[in-house]
Parts: C-alpha cells; structure tokens; sequence
C-alpha cells in the first residue's frame, strides 16, 4: 500500500521538526511552515515519515495511505 | 442532508439572495428535489451577513409550504450564518451552522463524507437548486435550448460599475459581455477592465472587454473566470494598481487566520504590492511577489489563498503598464481617489454564530 505525507495547516505550528526528521519531503517556508512533497513515500522514507508524525507536538503532520487529494 | 448556500459572502455578488428574494419557492423545490433524490430529511436554507429580504422572503415560503402540509419527511429550516468573505466556503457554512465560527475546515472529509452534524451534506448555492427545479419540470432538452454546450442554460451575473442599471442579470451561458452592459443601458463612463468571477477570479484589460464571452469555457479562454457570476467594471477614474493593493489588503484581512501560509503570506504580498506602487523597491519587488504567490497558494485548507493569489497576479497580467509606471515612478494622480471594489470592513466575529427559525413539518 502506498502512503505520502500531508499537513494539516490548521493545526500546524510550525515547530518544523518535520523538516529536520523529513528532508526528503519537507523544506521549511520562510515563516516556518513546512512544504510537502506529497508524492508517494518509498522504502526507508516511510520510516522517517512516520518518526517525523509521531514527532509533530501539534500532530498535525499525517501519513495518508493514497486517496485522491481533493480540496474545496 | 441538504444546504442551500444563499450566503454569497462575495461583495461584488448579490444574485443568490435576489434570487431566493424574488423566487424563493424555486430554490426551495430544488432543494427538495435534492434531498429526495439523496433521501435527506431535512433542508436548511442559509443565509448570510447582508441577507436583506432573502430570509423573510425565504421564511414566508417555507411556512407557506408548512400551512399546505409540508413535505413529508422533508424538514425545512431557516438559519443565518454571520461571517466574514470565508463564512460561505462549504466546510466553513458547516461549521456556521453548527453554531461555531464560520470558519473553513481541515478536508477531507468533505461535506458530502461527513457534514453537518456528521452527516453526509450536499452543500449546493442558490441558482444551481433553482436550475436543477427547472430541468425537473421541463426537461435536460429544454434547458439546453439555452447556452452552449459546455455551459448550458442561463446564468446569473451580478454587473457593477460605470453602468447606468447595474444589478443581476439573467442571461444565456456564451451570450457576449457586450449585449449584457447594452441591455443594463450602456456604460456611463469608460471602462479600465473588469473583474470577472469575483475576489478570486480574474482581471481583463478594457482591450478585451469586447469580446468576452459569459460562460464557464469562454471566460477562462479569455483569461477571465466565470466563478460566482460577477463582472465589476472599474472605471477609467480608478487606478487599477491602487485598487488591487487595496484589494489584496482586504483579502489579507479575510484569512481565517488558521493557516499559517495565508496569515502570513497574504499580508506580506500586500505588502510588496503596496511597496511596488508606491516605487519603494524597484528592483526586486515583482520577484518578491512571484515568490510570495508560490508560498501561499495550495497550502491553506480552504482555497482563499489560492483565490487571493490568482486575482492578484490576474491584475499584474491585465494591467501590466500601469504596475510598471508605479514601480519607476510611483504614484500616480489616480492613485489617491476614493475606491470603486466594494470592501466592507469584516463583520465581528461572534461565538454565538447562529440564528435559526425553525418552520415546516
């Protein structure tokens, strides 16, 4: 099954721990918010991602399993 | 469940409450219609800040139908949800409903997954229930006779500015933007550019005015949106780079503020616009706005930032000389005249967000 991460920007608080336990997917903006790659995570990704999740103080950092990423 | 989005929170629109004003048992057979097909209980008309007579009209109609009988086990309420530009994004008129702020929700769930009350919740505006009770009385066939294949039947436009009758306009999806400023009896002043789907469309320059076409397809071919149906012509009187940093000033002040990307990144495109017409920081500022755009669309949970920014770089496309002579030589003569986008100051947000009349079975 395939997952990828995505944030919940209410939530987020931009602790940026995320960014340091996801590199690969997650940079930092220039307030502190992070920017997500939500492409499909692969082997040892997964791992971090669900390290960076766990980590998130506010948990707003979610490993979705792939859905169609509607928004309104 | 079933909502009727009469909310309109967009200032340039006023055709969803006119419509619920002047054909509230129109809107209300379609919303039955609605919940009947989806075998929803109950139908909740919501109104917004600016309602005007819509609710009274609206309350009349559903203790007409409620001293007739009713709708057998279609409940019919009433509710007003007070709020700012997001009140009528469809998570945040759930959320208003509920009796919390108006504000936006983190999707998915969408409403139709898990809406009002935890129920599955088909949130529809207006003109699209009263369309959806004209093609149930006469027919997919009959309301093609009208529009164009892509967008067929009518449409509501609300038209503002330099017209002399400015107001709602019911016209045919792909009738041209000329014919409808003919038929509200020609323009009273010239015309800069026009304002096309609302606070997060799109800005056209007065040199494509001519051939502009009202529907969902021929809009955006021409730059334009089609969005809530609204054109707002800005007249030659106006500045167009002093309305746009008024405008993204406003917007600014319509976040949620829950998203960090919009409470931050609104005001600071503000900001370097306002610092781009007043010819501060010519080097650079165009650049700083290319990169604040990247940084607050597709990163909120609603979509005002996406809005925000798609209105706001429309206007540096459709009027980019009039950017350019700001940014080398600041000011211009216009630039301190009153506005013409009407920008109502954002109503005090309230905890006890509603104000529901109960009628019907």
């Amino acid at each position: 099954m395939s997952h990828h991460v995505r944030v919940n920007p209410i939530t987020c608080e931009a602790h940026g721990i995320c960014a340091e336990l996801l590199p690969e997917r997650i940079t930092l903006d220039e307030w502190g918010y992070p920017i997500v790659d939500e492409a499909t995570l692969h082997g040892e990704e997964l791992d971090h991602a669900r390290r960076a999740a766990r980590a998130c103080p506010t948990l707003a950092l979610l490993l979705q399993r792939e859905r169609s990423k509607s928004r309104v | 469940m079933v909502v009727v989005n009469a909310v309109e929170a967009e200032p340039p629109s006023t055709k969803d409450r006119t419509l619920l004003q002047l054909a509230p048992h129109l809107v209300l057979d379609g919303a039955i219609l609605a919940a009947e097909a989806l075998r929803a209980d109950e139908v909740v008309v919501a109104t917004g800040e600016h309602a005007g007579g819509s609710s009274a009209a609206a309350y009349a109609a559903i203790e007409e139908r409620a001293a007739v009988g009713g709708h057998g086990r279609v409940a019919l309420t009433l509710a007003a949800v007070k709020g700012g530009y997001v009140a009528g994004q469809e998570s945040a008129l759930i959320s208003g409903l509920e009796g919390r702020e108006a504000l936006p929700t983190f999707t998915p769930p969408l409403p139709f997954e898990r809406g009002l009350h935890r129920r599955p919740t088909l949130v529809n505006n207006a003109e699209t229930l009263a369309h959806l009770a004209l093609i149930a009385r006469h027919g997919a066939r009959w309301f093609r006779t009208l529009g164009t294949e892509a967008h067929p039947g009518s449409a509501l436009v609300t038209l503002s500015g330099p017209v002399v009758y400015p107001g709602v306009y019911e016209i045919e999806a792909g009738s041209s933007l000329s014919s409808l400023i003919d038929a509200a009896g020609g323009t009273t002043r010239g015309v800069r550019g026009a304002l096309t789907g609302g606070y997060a469309g799109s800005w056209v320059p007065a040199s494509a005015i001519t051939e502009l076409v009202l529907s969902r397809d021929g809009l955006p071919a021409a730059g334009g949106s089609f969005g809530a149906g609204i054109v707002l012509l800005l007249s030659d009187d106006a500045c167009p780079v002093a309305e746009t940093v008024r405008l993204s000033r406003w917007l600014a002040g319509q976040s949620a503020r829950q998203c960090g990307p919009c409470v931050h990144g609104l005001p600071a495109i503000a900001d370097a616009l306002a610092a781009l017409a007043s010819g501060e920081h010519r080097d650079g500022s165009e650049r700083r706005l290319r990169t604040l755009f990247g940084l607050a669309s597709g990163r909120g949970a609603c979509a005002h930032p996406d809005g925000a920014v798609r209105v706001i770089a429309s206007a540096l496309r459709a009027f980019t000389e009039d950017f350019e002579d700001h940014r080398l030589n600041g000011p211009c003569e216009r630039c301190s005249r009153a506005g013409e986008l009407p920008l109502p100051p954002r109503p005090e947000p309230s905890r006890e967000a509603r104000g529901a009349r109960r009628a019907g079975p």
